[in-house]
């Protein structure tokens, strides 16, 4: 067998783990303590997150986590490339949720031009923007439930999902990481069979949500596994920087739907559930609420959603159409000046944010005037939930680090960029 | 309740006069430009304010002009619950003399934010609790998002295994 | 049902060891989930009941390494995580066989960086490639069948069979 001589815990991690504030007092506790890895290559910690424990017996004095198995280098990338080729790499970030993220880079990408896509193409985005919202959610409770030993429900999201995925094949051609939504509008129009196929999904989701609840909801396992754990006040969870259903969990009404609102949200009725528990169960149970949401929001984008079309018919910032760049001369020429020299945006700096389903995806853009961003920093909701982590747990058993884990949700694509 | 941009620069000329800032308006934005000695005073400001409340600190970014004088920025993005308010605030930090104050006292959340900057760029954070690189391992020795790192690496400076 | 229906009563049937070690090791490669990033959900997916890997022979899907013959390299290996992938895939007992499902980690993909590494071939020894960005599960299923004809072939030859050489700890007088 091979030596594995690379060396286990860096100084530095051994000794934050022994400076974390103590006090905790254990009853009837050891004499001596054990530091433990949850390496980043574990069932139940949601891609490569890496904590390293420090135990007395089963209970958990400190915790510290280690980033940076998945860290791609997307900020640099992003400084050689032109706003149009990132569009793929933001599918790739919370890689659930794929659409979420195209819709937040675009914005972003739009408010530095200076130009607003036409209305059909904003209530598309809205459209997938929430299915997105609702696969993401199904993984996580299926996930959640399979981590605390419920393993047929996990099959039974996934079922859900697939028929998401199925929808997103038919409008743009890929399962997911779609890169559908481009700047200035969206790739391809929501045909009638799209339209027909969305209304199908919607009619019959409740149901099947009802059926996995019915599951899980009065299970007392479950709950015994989940209530009363993890739990974060209102002030702390504000303070870490956590946001999203994490925060709704704790009685924050902060949606940025509602707080500050993009697209044509301020159009749609529809409810921010809020609870005030702050454990894991009240995570979970709010992100069946969301689902529910999201399908009442879906059901009115589709009955409102207008006619015209798909994209904003400006040559020298939005790529025309494909049939008519082969077909005429300006298109042609406009579709290769802002492919080989970029949109160019007028010099400055904006930040713009989105309420994804993990939290607020922010894109910070600085634009110098010429086709690539001078600096793109992105604000990812993941890496601020994961902060919260080492207080989450305190005082608690290893077994319940897989619930906390769970009902956090992280993404470790978005979480290291 | 909403607020307005100039009702946040009159109570900030009101309260802290000793604060000199100018500010910039982009895209319907609001940006404070700062010295980077009173950072530490203004975000304590900001947040503790009761007219103010900018509670949630949702991002901390640095940029490198690579230029030869204020080589680098270091910008914070605060968001107030209270009126659905936006603000930027940003500073500037010399090449020669990395470092700036760390605002993890008054933020939770800046502590790994901070150490995210620090691994990127290099500005070290004065009075930080545990200042350590955050996604790079301990012993890689460069600071990648400054301009002079090629995208491809050094290298020799991130080993991988043998087959 | 099938084989001693058509060869009838009293009759024998003989093969090489070989083929019968191959033939069961082929119908029944437990894969090892080393799943980082975006293809570790098109991985979860193929084992969803649409796609349904079971019917393969891949009933489980263990997460310890020392049961495992099949290792599925499902993400972007990064140069810190290249660490963790060599060490797994040392623990894993002979013979095994490996897949590099994705883009990423055939070439690295569409991330020219820093702290990607330019295809897990440079420190694993890849059997079957997978195309795609995240490629489909009926591509995955395409690459375990092409790994079982695979192992339909070996002989026993291919593998080594050596002991390891025990040291034994003689008790000091």
């Amino acid at each position: 067998m091979d030596t594995f001589n690379k060396e286990e815990f860096h100084p530095k991690i051994i000794e934050a783990l022994l400076k974390a504030e103590d006090g905790l007092t254990i009853e009837d506790s050891l004499e001596n303590e054990m530091i433990l890895n949850m390496g980043p290559q574990h069932p139940a910690t949601h891609g490569v997150l890496r904590l390293v424990l420090r135990l007395d017996g089963e209970t958990i004095v400190a915790c510290v986590p280690e980033l940076g198995y998945l860290h791609r280098g997307y900020e640099k990338m992003a400084e050689n490339m032109s706003y149009i080729e990132f569009i793929p790499h933001t599918d790739r970030l919370d890689y659930i949720a794929p659409m979420c993220n195209n819709v937040a880079y675009c914005l972003a990408v739009e408010k530095l031009a200076g130009i607003t896509a036409p209305p059909r193409a904003q209530y598309i985005r809205m459209m997938v923007a929430e299915l997105s919202r609702i696969a993401s959610h199904l993984v996580a409770m299926g996930s959640l439930a399979m981590d605390v030993g419920a393993l047929t429900v996990f099959l039974w999201t996934l079922r859900e999902r697939e028929k998401i995925l199925d929808i997103w094949d038919l409008i743009c051609g890929a399962r997911f990481t779609n890169s559908f939504v481009r700047i200035g509008g969206v790739a391809n129009d929501a045909y009638p069979e799209v339209i027909e196929k969305v209304k199908w999904f919607i009619g019959q989701f409740d149901e099947n949500l009802d059926e996995c609840e019915r599951l899980l909801n009065t299970n007392r396992i479950f709950i015994q596994r989940l209530e009363g754990i993890g739990t974060i006040s209102k002030e702390l969870a504000l303070d870490i920087g956590m946001t999203g259903p994490n925060l709704r969990a704790t009685g924050v009404e902060f949606d940025l739907r509602r707080n500050s609102p993009y697209l044509f949200y301020n159009e749609i009725d529809f409810k921010i559930p809020t609870y005030t528990e702050g454990d894991c169960l009240a995570r979970y149970f709010i992100r069946i609420d969301e689902c529910r949401e999201s399908a009442k929001i879906v059901k009115q984008v589709v009955d409102k959603m207008p006619q015209g079309e798909i994209r904003l018919n400006q040559p020298k910032k939005v790529l025309p159409e494909k049939r008519e760049i082969y077909t005429k001369m300006e298109e042609l020429i406009h579709d290769f000046m802002i492919i080989d020299s970029g949109i160019n945006p007028p010099e400055g700096e904006i930040y713009s944010a989105v309420e994804n389903p993990k939290g607020e995806l922010g894109f910070y853009l600085v634009s110098k005037g010429d086709g690539q961003p001078w600096r793109c920093k992105i604000r990812s909701p993941s890496f601020n939930n994961l902060q919260a982590i080492p207080h989450l747990v305190k005082g608690y058993m290893i077994s319940d680090v897989v619930a906390i884990v769970g009902s956090i949700d992280p993404i470790m694509g978005e979480a290291d960029k | 309740m909403a607020i307005t941009k100039d009702e946040i620069i009159n109570s900030l000329t009101e309260v802290k006069p000793n604060i000199l800032f100018e500010t910039n308006e982009h895209r319907d934005e609001l940006t404070i430009i700062i010295n980077k000695k009173d950072i530490l005073e203004l975000c304590k400001f900001l947040k503790e304010d009761i007219e103010l409340e900018f509670k949630l600190l949702e991002d901390i970014a640095g940029v490198d002009w690579a230029r030869r004088k204020n080589r680098f920025s270091v910008i914070y993005h605060l968001f107030s619950l209270r009126h659905n308010f936006r603000i930027s605030v940003k500073t500037d930090v010399d090449e020669c003399d990395c470092s700036i104050d760390s605002i993890s006292s008054v933020f939770k959340v800046a502590n790994w934010q901070e150490r995210e900057v620090y691994d990127m760029f290099g500005i070290s954070f004065k009075n930080h609790p545990d200042l350590r690189r955050m996604y790079m391992p301990e012993e890689f020795e460069y600071y990648p998002l400054r301009k002079e790192f090629p995208l491809m690496g050094i290298p020799g400076s991130n080993p991988i295994p043998k087959k | 049902m099938g084989l001693e229906a058509s060869l009838g009563e009293n009759s024998f049937f003989a093969t090489t060891v070989d083929a019968l070690v191959a033939w069961s090791r082929e119908y029944s490669v437990w894969p090892m989930p080393m799943g980082i990033s975006c293809c570790a959900i098109e991985m979860m997916a193929a084992g969803d009941p649409k796609f349904d890997i079971a019917r393969f022979g891949s009933e489980v899907m263990r997460f310890t390494p020392r049961q495992c013959d099949l290792m599925i390299v499902a993400g972007t290996v990064t140069n810190k995580m290249a660490w963790v992938v060599k060490k797994i895939w040392d623990q894993m007992p002979e013979p095994k066989w490996c897949i590099a499902m994705g883009a990423c980690t055939s070439s690295g993909g569409m991330y020219r960086s820093y702290n990607v590494v330019q295809g897990i071939d440079q420190f694993l020894p890849v059997d079957v490639y997978c195309a795609g960005c995240p490629p489909r599960p009926e591509n995955l299923l395409n690459a375990l069948i092409q790994i079982q004809e695979k192992i339909g072939r070996s002989k026993a030859k291919d593998f080594p069979n050596k002991l390891p050489e025990l040291k034994i700890i003689q008790n000091a007088k």
